[in-house]
């Protein structure tokens, strides 16, 4: 199969060594000498941008968190002259403060770049047809697929995400190859599909990118015999660009990084130690080329290992196995990130005390993330009235709706019916195997 | 006068109503009326008991959510259209009932229907209002 940057992916070691040794001293001195934020992080650390003479050197350097981020919005973290953005994304903010990804006009044409070699890698070439199911808007997905589909010269269908019957005749009349959206909603379209009375089979069909949520192999095996194509995984976060920082060639053994523009290392979770490539551990990455909004070793919760055999698609960028977990205990329902701390405040202003409950996620027989909250019945909010109950139970799914976008099951429970493993209830039970 | 009834929050799972009577039934526990209201996930059961501060203590000792409930204990005349002239009491009085059921007690030729009312006080002064006997106890 085809290489987008041939020159690039398959380089050297050494070749590659250099320009990110390059890139990362290019980071430091702009980020040094344009963000307080991090001029007075890296003087903290007793870190001079001069002293990184070598990748290893990138250990000394400041871990970047999350709660960073948030706490510099709107444009603390701008590392170029607001006159030289051209655009800005944010996270969905179901967790916080949203967090921004600001873009120069060489971001996104490095965007485009690295989405069209994760097109490349699922197959897309010019005179592909490519369904754009991610959503456009504020949301990476969209713009980012759309970059990439431009760049290769692929006939773009900016058709965004939802209306299923829409997306399943666009399909059809205009012949789509490529499809890209979450592998949940793939599954949907092909249940779908069924009642539409159209047959994969038929179609011209022939791959996906499916990312911004986990998924597991058994689900590639049911996407890949259901919608009779190649499925490929994607991963990306909105605060290093978006979608393009590693995916999977037609070889699917771990997802290549995209390392000329974002170095990955792998830590320890809890004593920050850079751990040997195979060892599993938390994600951390350095953007190497970004102007709007560079980052240095951010910390993404995601636990994954680097890959470092050859690939037998003669690419020679390290990769990272699919996602294992995460070092918080975030969930990811539907394309929505959310922490059982948010449920448990809504439920504790409602109970009126420390709320015992339980997170069941399932993928339900739409194969969409269907969450059930179970939640024990304390003597405080209990009525002999069933319509009381009913109120009680339709109170909290409103206040969860409204706090975290998802439409909940709500299950009352008896007290001590939820299991607790020394005195702590085990909060989430993720049945879609991922 | 206001009688005590017992509430109980139960999951919809086969055996729930064995243990919580099996538990009664080892305290000596004597039950006089009981309903159940059920819904898809849960239910709620209701009993009129002879000793209800002492079941209701049981219960939360085993970890049953369970609490006392103010009822209102009337004698009805066993024959046809003497429940209908209640009701229409109620009706007409703006009482509303949260619901009721028949219990096991006879008083004479009377009939002992169990009823839960949004104002209960209302709802007795209304009843000896028109002369029916409420009871004390069960």
């Amino acid at each position: 199969m085809a290489v987008w940057n041939r020159e690039v992916e398959c380089a050297s070691v050494e070749v590659r060594q250099e320009l990110q040794l390059a890139r990362l001293q290019e980071t430091l001195e702009r980020v040094y000498a344009r963000v307080p934020f991090y001029r007075e992080k890296l003087d903290r650390a007793g870190v001079n941008p001069d002293a990184v003479t070598s990748l290893k050197d990138i250990a000394k350097l400041p871990l970047t968190t999350k709660d960073e981020l948030r706490q510099t919005y709107p444009y603390g973290l701008l590392a170029c002259d607001r006159a030289d953005l051209v655009e800005i994304h944010t996270s969905s903010g179901t967790t916080g403060t949203p967090v921004v990804g600001a873009y120069t006009e060489a971001d996104i044409d490095m965007w485009g770049e690295v989405m069209a070699r994760t097109l490349t890698m699922a197959g897309c070439v010019r005179g592909d047809t490519v369904q754009n199911g991610y959503g456009y808007g504020l949301f990476t997905g969209g713009l980012g697929v759309h970059y990439g589909a431009r760049r290769i010269g692929a006939n773009l269908i900016p058709i965004s995400s939802g209306n299923t019957r829409r997306q399943l005749m666009i399909m059809r009349d205009f012949g789509t190859t490529l499809l890209t959206c979450t592998p949940s909603y793939s599954l949907f379209l092909a249940e779908a599909a069924i009642e539409e009375g159209i047959d994969f089979r038929t179609l011209p069909l022939k791959a996906g990118c499916f990312g911004a949520e986990p998924w597991s192999e058994n689900m590639r095996v049911e996407i890949e015999s259901k919608l009779n194509i190649s499925a490929h995984d994607i991963y990306g976060l909105t605060e290093l660009i978006g979608p393009g920082v590693a995916s999977e060639c037609e070889c699917k053994n771990g997802q290549h990084f995209n390392e000329d523009y974002f170095y990955p290392e792998i830590i320890d979770p809890e004593t920050g130690a850079v751990l040997p490539d195979g060892e599993k551990g938390e994600l951390i990455i350095t953007s190497l080329k970004r102007e709007g909004t560079p980052l240095l070793r951010y910390r993404t919760r995601d636990i994954t290992y680097l890959m470092r055999e050859p690939c037998p698609c003669g690419r020679t960028t390290v990769r990272i196995h699919r996602l294992l977990g995460r070092t918080d205990d975030m969930m990811i329902i539907r394309g929505v990130n959310c922490f059982p701390s948010q449920i448990e405040n809504v439920l504790m202003r409602i109970e009126g005390t420390q709320p015992h409950y339980q997170i069941v996620i399932d993928r339900g027989a739409s194969h969409l993330d269907e969450i059930e909250i179970q939640v024990e019945v304390e003597e405080a909010v209990f009525s002999d009235v069933t319509r009381a109950m009913e109120q009680l139970r339709k109170r909290i799914h409103d206040e969860l709706k409204s706090e975290l976008g998802i439409s909940a099951h709500i299950k009352l429970v008896e007290p001590r019916s939820i299991p607790r493993s020394e005195g702590k209830a085990k909060r989430i039970i993720d049945k879609r195997s991922i | 006068m206001i009688i005590k009834q017992i509430s109980i929050f139960m999951e919809n799972a086969t055996g729930r109503l064995a243990d919580v009577t099996a538990l009664l039934a080892k305290a000596g526990i004597n039950l006089r009326a009981i309903s159940i209201a059920d819904t898809t996930d849960f239910g709620i059961l209701r009993m009129v008991a002879d000793r209800p501060d002492a079941a209701v203590q049981i219960l939360k000792d085993a970890g049953f959510t369970a609490r006392e409930t103010d009822v209102i204990g009337v004698e009805v005349p066993d024959h046809p259209g003497e429940l209908a002239r209640i009701m229409a009491l109620f009706r007409d009085e703006g009482i509303g009932i949260e619901y009721l059921y028949a219990s096991l007690e006879h008083k004479a030729d009377n009939a002992v229907i169990v009823i839960k009312v949004d104002d209960i006080a209302a709802g007795m002064a209304m009843l000896e209002k028109h002369g029916f006997a409420t009871i004390q106890s069960f």
